[in-house]
């Protein structure tokens, strides 16, 4: 019994090493960005300071922009997510009910995309956009992220759809249901925590995307990943502000995760022990 | 009612169309968070033109705009470019020739080696918005508590002499600071204009790379000499900006850089040792050639623009005497930009607000891209060499003086690998028969 508990505790103290050292840069954030500039850079790590919210001031004054990035982070990410979502559901749907030969083939296809590192595909990309004058263009970079997200949440809309029973699907078609009331009344209720969450995580990724917001935006469709960058300098101090700017960026969607946080453990482990 | 809210939004929507809105590419240096700040100025002078900022750090920015040209993307109006990409660009026929100045702009005040960096076939292709050269900061108080002068034009054996003297870390002052963050801007900037004093080459008239000469080999122990016995702890991690906050902590004697600190290590504000700060040129060794580099940031239109007249007013205004004059009766003559106009150091306000513009002034006059070397070289450039091949070069041989420095190769290993590097990459792009 002793034993048990003396590896309960050694294993809750490993638990909570491991999750400090995750959390560690966050914090150093966090302080970081109530520091003046000389404390952020000192080289004798500076725990002991005094607090200043001059980086926020800086990182929110007028000029700055922080709630232009904001709203295009915001829209990019809800209406790209949405998107997603309807495209990603009756693919999956179709493809866990009613599969056809080539139906493994094209999710192991889809999944594959996701191999080639987003700069292979750079160059084609940044060229069809500029031909389509997309570039900077908020509905073109929503709809790069829609792409970018759809085979995770086709990936995963398939894998909830798939612990759901069959038999009742077929049984709400012996009682006349056409497939899209199937669909939208029986089976989406039942999946909707595991889409849900599929949904907030592609919002997470949408929201926290710089590689194509720093390529392919400049100013008019530029998101808080770019508004981030813009702050590092060759000349001057800027680690305070920038983590500022990080801390302004990163806080509502940390504050979205928390209030899912349940949703999100119950959606992702959702049919995981049948 | 409904006809009267529809006409009064078309004429909203034409006054909009008929504004000029103008990108600008620039990076997050202090005098263009500045410029950024003074740009309503501009707008209220040019009511018709709207500009936008676009601001990231130097090697995306570099990269983004390379890729915009390169394709014709035109989504910049105005770019900040360097006097290493300008005269590259400009053959490359990417850039729009800054002819057509007003005379009131002033094209004859530019300084001479800094409009010459600008240009290509004796036409200027960006306008200067500051320039620096490179020199020696010095603490005053511990060189007289020592008993030791520095001279006005000192060398790098007599430099190395005075750090052995003042280096003092239990005091919490190292004997000198250097740049050893590797990057062709970085490291690469202080250690190219080293091998020029030492009487070294990057590349003989043939485009042979020199790295295995035995004026590079002095260099580079030197370097290594000096920051290993006399330098801080970590220096592989100090770029500009962390020798610039050491110096102006009071951690470092010495520190040889760019000239743009002056007014920041001089300035009570940002600098403990404000009172105390002494200048003189950047050290030589067997010539003074090349012993100093030249950098200027400037402002181009890309030919890709589609508003070249509105980019090139407001790159007419970003770089006047107007724009300098009206920085230094707003914020003091101490923030004004640096290097780009003989009137600024003919001003006896800035005179007095800096003592050390004489030397400056010097510094960047003096500065020849044209004849960088002792030995005939031919290419142009102080601490870089003006081809595209330069920026990769200038990235990996950066990298081995940093392995020079933290002892993973030694002088004479680290400078083979930076001839092999060097000859195949101009074997490659076809430079070098």
């Amino acid at each position: 019994m002793k034993t048990r508990r003396t590896s309960h505790v050694l294993l809750s103290l490993l638990a909570y090493a491991v999750a400090l050292v995750m959390f560690f840069p966050i914090l150093w954030m966090l302080l970081t960005a109530f520091k003046t500039e000389q404390d952020a850079f000192s080289i004798t790590p500076q725990l002991a300071f005094a607090p200043t919210l001059e980086s926020f001031r800086t990182a929110l004054e007028q000029g700055s922009g922080y709630w232009h990035y904001a709203f295009n982070s915001l829209f990019s990410a809800v209406v790209s997510t949405l998107a997603g979502l309807l495209l990603a559901v009756p693919a999956a749907y179709a493809m866990a009910f009613y599969p056809s030969r080539r139906t493994d083939f094209t999710l192991v296809w889809m999944v594959s995309t996701k191999f080639i590192p987003a700069v292979g595909v750079l160059i084609p990309i940044f060229l069809v956009y500029k031909n389509l004058r997309l570039l900077d263009n908020l509905w073109g970079l929503t709809a790069l992220f829609t792409a970018m997200n759809l085979p995770l949440l086709v990936w995963m809309a398939y894998s909830y759809f798939k612990d759901i029973p069959r038999d009742i699907v077929e049984a709400s078609a012996i009682d006349g249901a056409a497939t899209v009331q199937t669909m939208w009344r029986v089976v989406l209720p039942l999946a909707l925590p595991g889409l849900a969450s599929a949904g907030l995580l592609a919002l997470i990724l949408a929201w926290n995307e710089s590689f194509w917001s720093l390529t392919m935006t400049d100013h008019k469709a530029a998101t808080l990943a770019v508004y981030i960058a813009s702050f590092k300098s060759a000349e001057g101090l800027f680690w305070a502000k920038m983590s500022a700017a990080s801390v302004l960026t990163v806080t509502p969607i940390v504050v979205l995760g928390w209030f899912a946080q349940r949703q999100m453990v119950r959606g992702l482990t959702f049919g995981a022990v049948k | 009612m409904k006809w009267l809210l529809l006409a009064a939004g078309m004429s909203v929507a034409s006054a909009a169309a008929a504004q000029t809105e103008i990108t600008v590419a620039t990076v997050n240096n202090p005098d263009m968070v500045t410029m950024q700040k003074m740009t309503a100025q501009f707008e209220k002078a040019h009511p018709d033109v709207k500009v936008h900022f676009v601001t990231l750090p130097e090697n995306e920015l570099r990269q983004k705009i390379t890729t915009d040209i390169a394709s014709g993307a035109g989504q910049y109006d105005v770019i900040t470019v360097s006097n290493y990409e300008t005269p590259i660009w400009a053959k490359n026929g990417w850039l729009l020739p800054m002819d057509g100045l007003p005379a009131s702009y002033g094209v004859d005040d530019l300084v001479g080696s800094v409009r010459e960096g600008l240009s290509s076939g004796g036409k200027l292709y960006a306008l200067p918005f500051y320039a620096e050269s490179s020199m020696t900061y010095y603490r005053k108080d511990l060189f007289q508590k020592a008993g030791l002068t520095m001279p006005e034009n000192p060398t790098w054996t007599q430099v190395e002499g005075f750090a052995q003297k003042l280096h003092k870390p239990a005091e919490g002052t190292y004997g000198i600071c250097l740049r050893g963050l590797p990057g062709w801007g970085e490291n690469m900037a202080l250690f190219g204009t080293m091998v020029n004093a030492y009487g070294g080459r990057w590349f003989d008239l043939d485009w042979k790379p020199q790295l295995t000469s035995p004026a590079w080999n002095k260099a580079a122990t030197a370097y290594k000499t000096l920051l290993q016995k006399y330098g801080p702890p970590g220096v592989t991690s100090n770029g500009f900006t962390e020798s610039e906050t050491l110096f102006a902590r009071g951690q470092c004697a010495m520190w040889v850089d760019a000239t743009v600190a002056a007014g920041y290590v001089s300035d009570p504000k940002t600098s403990k040792v404000a009172a105390s700060v002494g200048f003189a040129q950047a050290p030589h060794e067997t010539t003074t050639r090349g012993a100093s580099w030249l950098y200027t940031w400037a402002l181009a239109v890309p030919k890709s623009s589609e508003h070249q007249d509105a980019a090139k007013a407001f790159v007419g205004w970003a770089t006047s005497k107007g724009y300098i004059d009206a920085i230094g009766a707003s914020q003091g003559w101490l923030a004004v930009p640096p290097g780009t106009r003989k009137s600024t150091y003919a001003n006896a306000q800035y005179q007095k607000a800096a003592p050390f513009s004489g030397l400056v002034e010097k510094a960047i006059a003096a500065a020849d891209p044209a004849h960088p070397t002792a030995e005939p070289v031919p290419y142009t450039g102080i601490q870089m060499v003006s081809i595209p091949e330069f920026q990769a070069i200038g990235t990996r041989v950066g990298q081995i003086m940093a392995g020079i420095l933290a002892n993973q190769t030694s002088v004479e290993d680290g400078l083979k690998q930076g001839q092999d590097f060097t000859n195949r990459l101009m074997m490659q792009s076809g430079r070098m028969k």
